[in-house]
C-alpha cells in the first residue's frame, strides 16, 4: 500500500497536487479518513495548507479511506478518524484530529520542537 | 454502520434470547447465558480473570456453537493472548486458520499521538465491523476497552464514541463481552456501566486470612430472572468454571434401598441394614476414637459391591491413609488401583471454603461416586467461621442428596466441649449421627458407639464398645448388669469374674453328681453283701434241712430194719419215706 500512489486521494478544492512523489519525498505523510466527512476534507485542507508553508517541495501525501480499505487501519493501528502518519522521518509520529490547530500539528511532525 | 442496520431497532423484543457461553456452570446461573445481540459488562481487579473469561466464551462459541468471534485486544497482542490460553487446550492460531476467529491487537502508544483538533473513532468500527464481516461473527469480545482513556487524550470524545460503540455492536446484532477494570468504589473505573445496561458481571478474587477466593457475582442482568448470589468460580487447566453451588431447596427424592456401613454389628444395630442410600451421616467424637477407621470401613464396603467412592481427606495423604488403614486389616489400595477408590488430598487452608466447596463438586461431578467421606469438617473451621462452615456444609448435602450419593462426614469434637456438639453445627441437616466417645473410667479410655439419631430408621440405643482389631472396627455389647454399665477392662475382669462363678457353680454340681453315684455303689454294694449273706445263709439253712431229712431218713430207715426185724405193720412209715423226697426235690443245689 505503501507504494500505492495516491489514486484515492480527492482531489482538494485548492487543486494543489503534491510536488513530489512517496518515494523521493523527505516527509512520507498518511492520512487517515473515512470517508469524504466535512472533517476529513477540513483535515486534508488544514494539512496541505500546512504543508504547503513549511516542507514546501520535501513532502508526499498519501490519503487512505478506511470505508474503502478497512482493513488498513490494522497495520497503522488506526483508531482515530481523521488520523495523520508521519511515516518519514523516523520515527512514526501520529497526529488525531481535523488538523485545525497548527501549532499542534508543527509540533506533532516535529517541524518545530516541542 | 449505523444506518444500515438500524431496522433491527424496531424488532420487537418478545423474550429476551440468550446466548450460551458453553462456559460451565455459567449459563445455570444465567438461566440460559449472556443476552444475545446485546453487550455485557464483565468487570474485575487485576488477575479477577476477565480476559480468561471473555477468551472462552470465544472459544466455546467457536467450537461448541459454530459461531465465530472477534477479540478486539487493547492490552495483550496476538501472540502474548495465544500463548496464555495454551495452557488451557485452546488452540487461538487453528482457530484463527478455521475463520472461526479474528483477533485484533489494537495498541496505542499515547507517545506517539498528539491531538490537533475534532475527531471521531471511526477507524475502531471499521476495523471492528471489518472483523465481524469477514467470518460472520456472532460474538465479539473488547478486552479492555478501558485502555482507549489512557491511550486517548480527550475523554469527553471516547465517551461519547464508546455511547456509539454500544448502539452501534446492538444494531449489528453481535454477543459482546466488554472487560473493564474495577473503578474505586465503582463497578469500572470509567464509568462503563451507564453504557452498558444490559448486562453487568463482576469478576472478584478476594484474599480473606491469607487464603484466595474468586467470586462472580451478576450484578445486573436486565430482563431476566438470575442466580443474585455471589458464585465461586474456578481457573484451572480446563478453564473457567462457575459453580453454582445453592441450597437446591429440599425437593430431592428419598431412596429407601439400604447401603452398608462395613460394620456389620453397625449395619444391625440401624435396624440390620445399615444407611438409606442418598443420606448424610455425621461420625462425630474426640480425637483417636476411630472416625476415619469407619470412614473407610464404609468406602470398603462400598468398593467390595463394585461401587465407586471419593475419599476427601483435609488431614491425611493418601499413602498415610492407606498405611494407617492397612494396620487394622483394610486394604483400600487395590480399590484405589481398581479405579473405584478415589482420594482426594488437601489442606483446608490451600483454598478458601467456596473454592473448596467447588473443587468437591467438581470431582464428584467428574468421577461420579456412590459413596463419599469426608474427613474431616471440623478442619473448614480453620479456613472460614461457623456460620460460613455450616453454609458450606448445607450446600455439599443437598448437593450429595440430589445425586443420591451417600456422604459420611466425620467431626472432631475437641475435648472439654460438649461432645453432643458437633463444632460446626450441622448436625441437625445429618440423618444419621453416630458417636464415638472415649469413655474414661477405673483409669483406662474405652471406646464407645452410640447412634444418637437415624431419621426413618428404629435404631439401637444401646452403647457399644468398639474396638480396632487388626480384622478391622468390632463392635461388642457393652456388659450390663448389677455392676452397670461397664467397658475395657473392667468389663472383661466382670466378665471374668462371672465366668469363675459359673465354674464354681459347676464345680459343685459336679461334686453332689459325683456324691449320688458314689452312694448309689454304695447301696448297690450293700445290696449285694445282703444277698450274698442271705444265700449263705439260706445254703446252711438248706444243708440243715437236708441233714434233718437224711438222718430222718436213717432213723426211718432204722425203724423200718427195727420194725422188719419186729415184723410191725409198715403203713405209717411207707407215707414218711414220700415226704422226705419232697423236701429234697425243693433245695437248691
Amino acid at each position: 500500500m505503501k507504494t500505492t500512489p495516491s489514486k484515492k486521494l480527492r482531489k482538494p478544492t485548492n487543486g494543489l497536487e503534491p510536488p513530489v512523489d512517496g518515494d523521493s519525498a523527505r516527509w512520507n505523510l498518511r492520512l487517515y479518513v473515512a470517508g469524504q466527512t466535512p472533517r476529513s476534507l477540513t483535515a486534508f485542507k488544514n494539512l496541505k495548507d500546512i504543508c504547503e508553508e513549511y516542507l514546501k517541495g520535501q513532502y508526499h501525501i498519501e490519503v487512505i479511506d478506511l470505508m474503502e480499505n478497512p482493513t488498513l487501519a490494522r497495520g497503522d493501528q488506526i483508531l482515530a478518524i481523521p488520523t495523520l502518519v508521519r511515516k518519514l522521518p523516523q520515527p512514526i509520529r501520529k497526529i488525531i484530529g481535523d488538523l485545525s490547530n497548527t501549532e499542534r500539528v508543527l509540533v506533532g511532525l516535529d517541524i518545530k520542537p516541542r | 454502520m449505523i444506518r444500515q442496520n438500524s431496522r433491527n431497532r424496531s424488532k420487537p423484543l418478545e423474550s429476551l434470547r440468550k446466548e450460551r457461553t458453553g462456559i460451565p456452570g455459567f449459563d445455570e446461573i444465567t438461566r440460559g447465558g449472556l443476552p444475545a445481540g446485546r453487550p455485557t459488562l464483565i468487570c474485575g481487579g487485576a488477575g479477577a480473570g476477565k480476559t480468561l473469561f471473555a477468551t472462552e466464551f470465544l472459544v466455546r462459541g467457536a467450537t461448541l456453537f459454530d459461531e465465530p468471534g472477534v477479540f478486539m485486544s487493547f492490552e495483550e497482542s496476538e501472540e502474548e493472548l495465544a500463548t496464555n490460553v495454551a495452557s488451557l487446550g485452546f488452540d487461538l492460531k487453528q482457530l484463527i486458520a478455521d475463520k472461526k476467529l479474528v483477533l485484533d491487537y489494537v495498541f496505542i502508544e499515547r507517545s506517539e499521538i498528539e491531538e490537533t483538533g475534532e475527531y471521531d473513532l471511526e477507524a475502531l468500527f471499521l476495523r471492528l465491523g471489518h472483523a465481524i464481516d469477514s467470518i460472520g461473527a456472532k460474538r465479539v469480545v473488547l478486552d479492555t476497552l478501558e485502555a482507549l482513556f489512557s491511550a486517548l487524550p480527550n475523554e469527553a470524545i471516547i465517551r461519547a464514541e464508546l455511547r456509539r460503540l454500544f448502539r452501534w455492536l446492538k444494531e449489528k446484532g453481535v454477543t459482546a463481552v466488554i472487560t473493564c477494570e474495577r473503578g474505586e468504589g465503582t463497578l469500572t473505573r470509567y464509568g462503563l456501566e451507564e453504557y452498558v445496561a444490559d448486562c453487568v458481571i463482576l469478576l472478584d478474587h478476594r484474599v480473606q486470612n491469607q487464603i484466595s477466593t474468586r467470586r462472580m457475582r451478576i450484578v445486573k442482568y436486565r430482563g431476566t430472572s438470575h442466580g443474585t448470589n455471589e458464585y465461586p468460580f474456578l481457573l484451572d487447566e480446563k478453564g473457567f468454571s462457575v459453580l453454582p453451588i445453592t441450597s437446591l431447596g429440599l425437593a430431592h427424592k428419598a431412596p429407601t434401598e439400604h447401603t452398608s456401613s462395613g460394620v456389620p454389628r453397625l449395619d444391625t444395630m440401624l435396624e440390620g441394614r445399615g444407611f438409606y442410600r442418598g443420606s448424610s451421616i455425621l461420625v462425630s467424637g474426640t480425637a483417636g476414637t476411630g472416625k476415619s477407621t469407619l470412614g473407610a470401613h464404609f468406602i470398603e464396603a462400598a468398593c467390595k459391591r463394585g461401587e465407586k467412592a471419593l475419599f476427601f481427606a483435609f488431614e491425611e495423604s493418601q499413602d498415610q491413609i492407606i498405611r494407617n488403614m492397612r494396620s487394622v486389616g483394610i486394604d483400600l489400595e487395590r480399590f484405589v488401583k481398581k479405579g473405584l477408590l478415589k482420594f482426594h488430598n488437601a489442606r483446608p487452608s490451600a483454598w478458601g471454603l467456596e473454592v473448596h466447596l467447588a473443587v468437591i463438586h467438581k470431582e464428584i461431578s467428574d468421577f461420579a461416586p456412590s459413596v463419599v467421606v469426608i474427613d474431616p469438617i471440623t478442619n473448614f473451621l480453620a479456613v472460614g467461621d461457623a456460620p460460613e462452615t455450616k453454609s458450606m456444609l448445607t450446600r455439599l448435602i443437598d448437593f450429595l442428596k440430589t445425586r443420591q450419593i451417600t456422604g459420611m462426614f466425620t467431626s472432631l469434637t475437641s475435648s472439654g466441649t460438649n461432645i453432643e456438639d458437633s463444632e460446626v453445627g450441622v448436625s441437625s441437616l445429618m440423618d444419621v449421627w453416630i458417636l464415638v466417645k472415649n469413655i474414661e473410667s477405673n483409669g483406662e479410655r474405652n471406646r464407645g458407639l452410640y447412634i444418637l439419631k437415624a431419621r426413618g430408621m428404629a435404631h439401637s440405643n444401646q452403647v457399644r464398645e468398639f474396638l480396632l482389631t487388626d480384622h478391622g472396627i468390632e463392635l461388642i455389647d457393652a456388659y450390663v448388669g448389677s455392676e452397670g454399665v461397664l467397658m475395657g477392662s473392667a468389663r472383661s475382669s466382670q466378665l471374668a469374674r462371672e465366668r469363675a462363678a459359673e465354674i464354681d457353680r459347676q464345680l459343685l454340681t459336679e461334686r453332689k453328681q459325683r456324691e449320688l453315684q458314689r452312694k448309689q455303689e454304695l447301696y448297690e454294694a450293700q445290696l449285694m453283701a445282703l444277698k450274698g449273706q442271705y444265700e449263705t445263709e439260706r445254703d446252711a439253712i438248706l444243708r440243715d434241712l437236708d441233714e434233718d431229712e437224711r438222718r430222718r431218713k436213717v432213723m426211718a430207715d432204722e425203724r423200718l430194719q427195727i420194725a422188719r426185724l419186729r415184723r410191725a405193720d409198715n403203713g405209717e412209715v411207707q407215707f414218711q419215706g414220700d415226704g422226705a423226697r419232697k423236701a429234697r426235690k425243693g433245695t437248691v443245689r
